[in-house]
């Protein structure tokens, strides 16, 4: 392998370009990003950016003295890519050349799907999303936060410590039933009315009301919530819509094996963008942790710099991920099932700290703490 | 583990010791190493506080306890080989050089020297250097 084009600059992209160094790769490197940012981390937008209490500059993933020898080009979408004969088509006009490639677009927020306000209507995902929504969650502000997900809860949270008076609306019966189950849930959800935000559960909003500038929501059954300023925080799309033209699976993200490797063996995908194969289920799932996206583009380029007949099975630690709010600190780590008996084995559902066992026929499947560090770390520990 | 010579046991944990190579070093008693078992921890509570590692190889390491990127304790992190990883955004440091080798941490802990005294006592050699605490929220 000579030159590797690793197309996405952010987490999982910089992991990547770092795996290659680190891996002994020192070939032609090709950083693609759409954003003219240097990489930088996401996950404080929704809480301590948002809140102003870091800096632009404390975002960086970069170190002052790392160089990794890459040709960065950012501000440059890639546009296509012609698999056969390993050629990207950029924005800019250019095309690159590889004889290996790293997909690592990430995704893209959901945005409302209907006719919404010219002004106050917000997305969270990128470091301008979060500059623009901070620049008005001011000290009075009515908020409503569409979606309780974890961005969206975190976003409340953030919201209502500034002083705005929030309200947030799920369509779901319970939020974060996906993830956490519904009993546990509905018990992290509760944070949401302890700290003074409104949540309505179990309904949809059916219009963003205001013409110029937003004034309100329609709610599912009829009411109207007024708002100042709405977020819309119902999810990510994996950007995938520039490989149509190639022959890659894009059913929910770029299909790849449990390496990381896709259809075409000089083609690995990682990060939000990617949905690699779960020996466990037979299914390809996309994780949008931002651990995979940091622990995962290694695999890859192992794979990719190895070749096709060098596959070894991979051992991976179960998944995990983190939220922050209102103060709390929110840790999940496994895979949890609807069906999973979930146990409290630290603390009680109603103290401010507990940690919950999720078991799949007697065996520890997945656990969640809740400001439980040290036990959390333990726990996350033993299922992997 | 390097022997040294034997350090009497003071009550207040940090102690000066009278040395003529260097003129003041700062040191600290952790704990018994027969409390700390292999691939434990120790928090020394000192201002800043330092982790004690005993890696599953039988390695002893300091260094400062709180994550450079959030304020979060390292002696409740995952110890693997001799590298931490913080329990809360999974920052990875080496134990033996204090490096960052995963984000989203960009600086480096520092690195204490680790002795055991002739009475089984850890003893942290705090370094001169100075700290790279997080950024204060």
């Amino acid at each position: 392998v000579k030159h590797v084009a690793v197309i996405g600059a952010s987490l999982a992209g910089l992991s990547a370009a770092r795996a290659l160094r680190a891996q002994g790769f020192d070939g032609t490197l090709s950083i693609i990003g759409a954003e003219t940012q240097r990489p930088y981390d996401r996950p404080p937008l929704s809480k301590e950016f948002l809140a102003g209490a870091v800096t632009v500059d404390d975002l960086a993933l970069e170190r002052a003295d790392e160089d990794l020898s890459a040709d960065w080009r950012l501000g440059v979408r890639a546009e296509r890519l012609d698999a056969a004969a390993g050629e990207v088509y950029l924005s800019d006009g250019g095309r690159l050349s590889a004889d290996g490639i790293v997909l690592a677009t990430g995704a893209s927020a959901r945005r409302w799907p209907g006719p919404q306000p010219r002004t106050g209507v917000h997305v969270l995902r990128t470091l301008d999303d979060a500059l623009a929504l901070r620049a008005e969650l001011v000290a009075g502000t009515r908020l409503v936060v569409i979606g309780a997900g974890f961005i969206g809860a975190e976003v409340a949270s953030t919201a209502v410590a500034l002083g705005a008076y929030v309200t947030v609306v799920e369509v779901a019966p319970t939020p974060l039933s996906g993830p956490l189950g519904v009993q546990m849930g509905a018990l992290v959800a509760g944070l949401h009315s302890s700290h003074g935000v409104t949540l309505h559960c179990g309904i949809g909003v059916t219009a963003l009301l205001g013409a110029d500038r937003v004034t309100g929501v329609r709610l599912t059954d009829g009411r109207q919530v007024p708002a100042d300023v709405v977020v819309i925080g119902v999810g990510a799309t994996p950007n995938v819509g520039w490989l149509q033209d190639s022959s890659l699976d894009l059913t929910n993200g770029v299909h790849a094996n449990a390496a990381g490797v896709t259809s075409i063996v000089t083609i690995v995908a990682v990060g939000d963008c990617s949905a690699w194969l779960q020996p466990h289920t037979g299914e390809h799932r996309r994780i949008e942790h931002w651990m995979a996206a940091q622990s995962r583009p290694a695999i890859a380029v192992k794979a990719l710099l190895a070749g096709p007949s060098h596959y070894e099975p991979v051992r991976e630690r179960a998944p995990y991920f983190w939220s922050d709010q209102y103060g709390v600190r929110i840790q999940f780590a496994g895979h949890c099932r609807v069906d999973d008996d979930v146990t409290i084995e630290i603390g009680a559902a109603d103290e401010a700290s507990f940690l919950a066992v999720y078991r799949r026929a007697g065996e520890p499947v997945a656990v969640l703490g809740v400001d439980q560090v040290r036990e959390f770390t333990r726990w996350r520990r033993q299922l992997s | 583990l390097r022997n040294v010579k034997p350090v009497p046991y003071y009550a207040p944990q940090v102690i000066l010791a009278a040395r003529a190579t260097k003129s003041e070093v700062d040191m600290l008693q952790a704990c018994p190493l027969a409390a700390l078992g292999r691939g434990e921890a120790h928090r020394v509570a000192s201002n800043p506080p330092i982790a004690v590692f005993h890696t599953d190889d039988g390695e002893l390491f300091a260094i400062d306890d709180t994550c450079t990127h959030q304020d979060a304790s390292l002696a409740d992190g995952w110890l693997e080989g001799d590298q931490v990883e913080c329990p809360l955004h999974a920052s990875q440091f080496n134990l033996r050089t204090g490096a960052v080798d995963a984000p989203p941490a960009k600086l480096a802990v520092r690195t204490h020297r680790v002795v055991v005294d002739d009475a089984g006592m850890i003893i942290v050699e705090l370094t001169d250097a100075e700290p790279n605490l997080p950024p204060r929220r």
